[in-house]
C-alpha cells in the first residue's frame, strides 16, 4: 500500500472508532481519573469534597487515628470488611469449583448435537437478572421462606433456622449468580478434549481418579484458572447480593464503598476504597493473564 | 475393552451435574410459582390467583419504572449497537495495527473495572455536570448504559465480522462500488444477523442493571430493577415476585432468540 492509501486507511479507522471511544471516555474511562483525583481530596460536611490535598482518604483505608490520644493502628473495621470480601470470594470460587467442573464435564461428555441445549441450560440463568436471581434465594432462606417453612413442616426443627443476613447467605447468593462463570471456561476447555488419551490412562491401568487427577484435570486446567478468575473478581466487587443477603450487618467492600456516599458523607475515602478495589481486581487479572500465558507456552 | 466400561464416566459427577441445574433453576422456579400466589406470603401456597400481576400492572410506580426501563435501554441499545458496529468494523479484518491494544482495552473496560466503581466513578462525574449545568434529566442514565454495553454488543458482531468472506467486498470494490454502497448493499446484509444479536444482548444487559443505575439516577429515576431493590426493605409481597416473572421473561425470550441466532451462523 501506498503512504497515503496506508494514512487513509489510518484516518478512517479512528474516525470508525471515534463515536464508540467518546462515549466510553465519557462515561467509563475518563470519570475514574476524577475518581483519583477525588482520593486525594477532603471531605465535605454534606458529601462532595473541598479542594485542599489530602493523604487522609488513602491513610484511612486501612489505618485510623484514635480519635482521643492520636494513637496511629490499623483500622480493624475496614481490614475485618477487606477481610471478608477476601474470604468470601475465595470461597465461592472454590464452591463453584466444586459444583461447576462435574457439570461442565458431564455437559462435554454429551453426545456432540445434544451439549448446547445443556450449554443453554447454564446460559440463561446467566442472562437473566442478578437482582432476581439474589431475591429468589432470598426467599428459599429467609425466616418465614420455603426452606424452613419444609423444615418446620417435617419437623426436623422447632424454630426457624437465621439464614438470611449471615455470610453464609452471601455465600450461597454469590456462588448461585456466579456459578455460569465457572462452567462456561470449564466447558470450553473439555469440549475439545481428546478422550483417547483417558483410553491410554485405563490401558496403563490407572484407577478412574487418577485418571481424573494426572490426565482430565491437568488439560482443564486453564479453564479451571479463567472459571476461578472469572468469578473472583465479581464476588470480590459486589454489591447487590451482599446489601440483599447481607442486610447491612455483612458488608463487603462495595457496600462499604457505598457508605461513604452515603450516610458517611466520605467521598475522598469512598474514591480511594474504590481505586483499593479496582487494584486487586487488576492483580488478580494480571496474573491470570500470566498464568494463561504460561500454560499455552507449556502446551504449545 | 471390557463391554459397559464408558471411559468418560466418572462416578458421581452425573449426579452432582443434575443437582447443578436442580440448584439453577429451583428458587427461580418457586419465585415464578409463588407470583400466582392467592395469598400474601411469598411462602404459604394459597391457591391460583393473577392478583398480583393486576396488582403491579395497577401500580403507578411500576408503570413509570416500567416505561424507564424500556426508554433507556432502547436508546442505549440503539447507541450502543451503533458504536459496536463501527469499531468492529474498524478492528476486524484489517490485522492489527498502532493503538489495538489501546482500543481492546477501553472497549472492554466496561467487563473489567468492578460495577460498583464505575458507579462511583460516574456518581462523581455526573453530580459535578448537574451542579454546572443544573441538568438532570434521563440523559445521565442512557449515556452510562450504552458506555457498559458497548463490550457486549462489540462481541458478537465482532465475530459475526471474522467469519465473513472479504472477497464478496473486494469483488464489489472491483465493479466500482463506493465504499457507502458496498457496505450497504454487501457487507451490512451479511453483517445483520451479528448486530441484531449484539443488539439484544445489550438490550437485556441494559434492562438488568442494577448498581450502576442506583448511583446515576437523580430523585424519581427509579428503574424497574432499582425499583424492586428498594422494594427489598419492606415486607416483601408476591408484587415482586410477579414483575420479577415479567422481567424473566423478557429475558428468557431473548437470550433463546440470541442463542439460536448466533447458532445459525455456523
Amino acid at each position: 500500500m501506498s503512504d497515503a492509501a496506508t494514512k487513509r486507511a489510518t484516518r478512517s479507522r479512528w474516525l470508525l472508532l471515534a463515536p464508540a471511544l467518546a462515549v466510553l471516555v465519557f462515561a467509563a474511562s475518563g470519570p475514574l481519573l476524577i475518581v483519583l483525583i477525588y482520593s486525594f481530596l477532603t471531605p465535605g460536611d454534606y458529601g462532595g469534597v473541598e479542594w485542599n490535598l489530602s493523604w487522609d482518604a488513602w491513610f484511612s483505608v486501612i489505618m485510623e487515628q484514635d480519635f482521643f490520644t492520636d494513637e496511629i493502628g490499623f483500622a480493624d473495621a475496614h481490614l475485618s470488611i477487606f477481610w471478608r470480601s477476601i474470604k468470601l470470594s475465595l470461597m465461592t470460587a472454590l464452591l463453584t469449583f466444586i459444583f461447576g467442573f462435574p457439570t461442565a464435564y458431564f455437559i462435554a461428555t454429551r453426545p456432540k448435537e445434544k451439549r448446547d441445549i445443556w450449554m443453554l441450560l447454564i446460559i440463561i440463568p446467566f442472562w437473566t437478572n442478578l437482582l432476581i436471581r439474589t431475591f429468589a434465594i432470598m426467599e428459599l432462606i429467609r425466616a418465614e421462606g420455603t426452606v424452613n417453612s419444609a423444615l418446620l413442616a417435617l419437623g426436623i426443627i422447632d424454630e426457624p433456622i437465621q439464614m438470611l443476613f449471615t455470610e453464609f447467605a452471601i455465600l450461597l447468593g454469590m456462588a448461585y449468580v456466579y456459578l455460569p462463570l465457572m462452567v462456561l471456561p470449564i466447558y470450553a476447555s473439555l469440549e475439545r478434549f481428546d478422550f483417547t488419551l483417558v483410553e491410554a490412562g485405563y490401558d496403563l491401568y490407572a484407577t478412574r481418579w487418577r485418571v481424573l487427577r494426572k490426565v482430565i484435570f491437568p488439560l482443564a486446567k486453564p479453564g479451571v484458572i479463567a472459571g476461578s478468575i472469572l468469578v473472583f473478581v465479581p464476588s470480590l466487587g459486589a454489591y447487590v447480593t451482599p446489601r440483599v443477603l447481607g442486610g447491612g450487618k455483612q458488608l463487603m467492600l462495595g457496600n462499604l464503598i457505598e457508605l461513604q456516599f452515603g450516610a458517611g458523607r466520605n467521598w475522598p475515602l469512598g474514591a480511594a476504597l474504590s481505586l483499593t478495589l479496582l487494584a486487586i481486581v487488576m492483580v488478580a487479572l494480571i496474573l491470570y493473564v500470566r498464568a494463561a500465558g504460561n500454560e499455552e507456552v507449556r502446551h504449545g | 475393552m471390557a463391554k459397559g466400561f464408558d471411559i468418560r464416566r466418572q462416578t458421581g459427577f452425573a449426579t452432582v451435574a443434575m443437582a447443578c441445574f436442580v440448584i439453577l433453576y429451583l428458587p427461580i422456579v418457586l419465585l415464578v410459582v409463588y407470583s400466582f400466589n392467592a395469598g400474601t406470603s411469598v411462602a404459604i401456597w394459597e391457591g391460583f390467583s393473577w392478583r398480583w400481576y393486576q396488582t403491579a400492572w395497577q401500580n403507578e410506580q411500576v408503570q413509570a419504572a416500567t416505561i424507564r426501563s424500556l426508554v433507556i435501554a432502547s436508546w442505549a441499545t440503539v447507541i450502543a449497537t451503533s458504536c459496536a458496529v463501527l469499531a468492529a468494523l474498524a478492528t476486524t479484518r484489517q490485522g492489527t495495527f498502532r493503538g489495538y491494544t489501546f482500543v481492546f482495552a477501553m472497549i472492554n473496560q466496561p467487563l473489567m473495572v468492578p460495577e460498583i466503581v464505575t458507579a462511583v466513578a460516574l456518581l462523581i462525574f455526573f453530580a459535578m455536570i448537574k451542579v454546572a449545568t443544573g441538568y438532570t434529566g434521563l440523559f445521565y442514565l442512557i449515556i452510562a448504559h450504552s458506555a457498559f454495553c458497548i463490550p457486549f454488543a462489540y462481541m458478537p458482531i465482532r465475530a459475526r465480522l471474522q467469519g465473513m468472506d472479504l472477497s464478496l467486498e473486494q469483488a464489489a470494490m472491483d465493479l466500482y462500488g463506493t465504499p457507502w454502497r458496498v457496505f450497504r448493499r454487501v457487507t451490512l446484509p451479511q453483517l445483520w444477523p451479528g448486530i441484531l444479536a449484539g443488539a439484544m444482548l445489550a438490550f437485556v444487559i441494559s434492562l438488568d442493571d442494577v448498581v450502576i443505575t442506583e448511583f446515576v439516577k437523580s430523585a424519581g429515576q427509579d428503574t424497574l430493577p432499582t425499583y424492586m431493590l428498594g422494594q427489598l426493605r419492606r415486607v416483601v409481597t408476591p408484587e415482586v415476585n410477579a414483575i420479577s416473572t415479567a422481567l424473566l421473561a423478557i429475558s428468557v425470550v431473548l437470550v433463546i432468540a440470541f442463542f439460536f441466532l448466533s447458532r445459525n451462523k455456523k
